[in-house]
């Protein structure tokens, strides 16, 4: 692959793919009824009750 | 022979042989590579192989005879993890003191002894990989064995490949630390070992992937708690960040020289790419997963925001990779690159500081626990220094102020200060929480001492940070200092004279910061040693037994004495 065609790709699909990734990976700590979650996962650990090795 | 009757005595002979035959393979070539070595310090280093398979035979044929240790599917995996909380704590001694020993050599030449050996070129990168890898990396190994297992409820994924893992990356230590001394070098900056210790370090590296993902895989709880991302994160970019860099040709496979595949400014790019993310993903984003797990946990309430935590997370991995170029303001980089670099580290300032919140906020209706708890108050300490410190750099990284800064000790102090403060303060606190709970104790051998630590350390980075402050700008302003007829007023000599006091003053801040740690190896070991200090807890509720009588009717006058008395 030449300079020119990285650069190509790099400020337009490569951007693009970035960019929807970005939002969607932290999109969907938001996503509707997330709330729940998110407390269990939270307090997950506080949930050792084991004996440790 | 049946190896089930074999298995049935002790440890299997077969086995037992066979692996010893294959150390005494691996010591005979690295015996021979020495023999045939091109140049010294591979011979030295090919030795040292040696020594480590030697060892490696010696503890494979002890077991012979003793019973196998028993499978434990019920308890966590953490012999390996209590050898990574002592390898810390050695490491990061050893680590200090060369940085005392370097911050006195820049105050007293002297003290470079007149032994190449013992140089300040040779040792400063002693000291930069004793305290990031030896230090920071035997801490992130063990803290996220500890975390990943306790998280997913799971017991280790193939304990057998983490005690090769511990081990294999103590060799890779050892080996860079000689090779420095003995002036064999890459001369890439925080990735100067040569081409065969980076090979050793990429199957250790991998190793620890394996276990890492393989102890996920296997885990018991649903969610993959946020701790675990930061440590994933670490763990694959460092992968990638240690291919790229050190893709590099060695022209003996016998010799300690190898040759960059990059030059000029592409080699100057993915240097400071590697460089700053090391920065970013090994002391910044490893360490965040201590932060998400030993916070919450000592804290005992949930962190603030999960979904903030997994905001920082994403922000950071999608920005920090571009901040690179801001090492090469003014250089042969191309302009718009030095740019990128600049907006991209300034970007990196919200997601810094949302971490930095969402610690400290945890401790939101318990605030009083910094006064009371002395290792929570060593993790506010570090949160509040990752904040400092990943203000000042995207600061640092634009452009105006970088032609201040760049190449001077002001570039030395923002280091320290996330080093010190961040790196530093938040391992000493996972240290503290972990050692009773690995060895069984019902508590550290003494909080009081932690107390100690507390204070030895935070006026050490404070006599650091201000020293190297002073001393940076002092520096930036004598180098730009031009006359009226356009010459340079300073020569360079001048310069280092006038840096003389801080450089002092920054030797002090190192001791202090070591009296601290001296503590820490006290308490730590005498806390493995199952000892408790008589001392008087950190806090109790007030009572006086002079005021524990009731109130005298104001109407009977005071003086008056009742008969019975």
């Amino acid at each position: 692959m030449s300079y020119e065609a990285l650069r190509q790709f790099a400020d337009s699909w490569g951007l693009v793919l970035m960019g929807v990734g970005f939002v969607a990976f932290v999109g969907w700590a938001f996503r509707p009824n997330s709330t729940a979650a998110t407390r269990r996962a939270a307090t997950s650990i506080f949930e050792e009750d084991q004996a440790d090795g | 022979m049946n190896r089930g009757d074999n298995a049935f005595q002790g440890v299997d002979l077969d086995d037992v042989v066979t692996r010893a035959g294959g150390w005494l393979l691996l010591i005979f070539l690295c015996v021979s590579a020495a023999g045939f070595a091109a140049d010294t310090g591979f011979a030295v280093h090919m030795m040292i192989c040696a020594a480590a398979a030697t060892i490696a035979a010696f503890y494979t044929l002890r077991q012979v005879g003793r019973e196998p240790e028993a499978a434990r599917p019920d308890r966590y995996y953490d012999d390996v993890i209590r050898w990574g909380v002592i390898a810390t704590v050695f490491w990061g001694v050893a680590g200090f003191l060369v940085g005392i020993l370097i911050a006195s050599q820049l105050s007293w030449p002297i003290f470079n002894l007149g032994l190449e050996y013992t140089s300040f070129g040779r040792l400063r990168p002693l000291h930069t990989s004793a305290v990031i890898f030896a230090f920071g990396g035997n801490a992130l190994i063990a803290t996220s064995f500890y975390v990943v297992q306790r998280t997913c409820r799971a017991r280790l994924f193939a304990p057998a490949l983490a005690r090769f893992v511990f081990w294999g990356y103590q060799l890779f230590i050892v080996l860079a630390a000689t090779g420095y001394m003995m002036g064999i070098t890459e001369g890439r900056e925080y990735a100067e070992p040569e081409w065969y210790v980076d090979i050793w370090l990429t199957i250790v590296w991998v190793s620890y992937l394996v276990v890492f993902v393989g102890t996920i895989v296997k885990r018991s709880e649903p969610h993959i708690y946020v701790a675990n991302w930061f440590y994933l994160g670490f763990i694959i970019t460092v992968a990638m960040l240690h291919l790229v860099n050190n893709i590099s040709v060695p022209p003996s496979w016998l010799g300690s020289k190898s040759y960059s595949a990059f030059s000029g400014v592409q080699d100057a790019l993915t240097q400071w790419w590697y460089g700053h993310n090391a920065v970013g993903f090994f002391l910044t984003a490893g360490f965040l997963g201590m932060m998400y797990y030993f916070v919450p946990k000592q804290a005992e309430r949930p962190i603030y925001s999960y979904r903030l935590s997994i905001v920082h997370f994403w922000s950071l991995i999608f920005l920090y990779i571009w901040a690179g170029p801001h090492h090469l303001h003014y250089t042969a980089l191309p302009d718009w690159a030095q740019t990128l670099g600049m907006v991209f580290s300034v970007m990196l300032w919200m997601p810094s500081w949302g971490g930095m919140i969402n610690g400290l906020m945890t401790l939101n209706g318990a605030w009083d626990k910094i006064r009371t708890d002395p290792i929570i108050r060593m993790m506010v300490f570090a949160l509040a220094f990752y904040g400092m410190s990943t203000f000042e750099g995207p600061m640092m990284s634009v452009k105006s102020v970088n032609s201040l800064s760049h190449y001077t000790n002001w570039t030395i102090g923002h280091v320290h200060s996330g080093a010190l403060g961040w790196n530093g303060m938040i391992t000493f606190g996972a240290i503290y929480y972990m050692t009773p709970r690995l060895w069984g104790r019902e508590r550290l051998y003494s909080l009081r001492m932690v107390n100690w630590h507390f204070w030895c350390a935070t006026l050490g980075i404070v006599l650091y940070a201000s020293s190297m402050w002073v001393a940076g700008i002092t520096q930036g302003l004598m180098w730009r200092e031009y006359g009226e007829d356009g010459y340079l007023v300073y020569s360079f000599a001048e310069v280092v004279a006038a840096l003389h006091p801080y450089y002092v003053i920054r030797t002090a801040g190192g001791l202090l910061y070591f009296a601290g740690a001296i503590f820490m190896v006290w308490n730590v070991w005498m806390t493995i040693a199952g000892k408790l200090r008589d001392e008087a807890p950190m806090t109790t509720a007030a009572f006086d037994p002079a005021k524990d009588r009731p109130v005298v009717p104001a109407r009977t006058a005071a003086p008056v004495p009742l008969a019975a008395e």
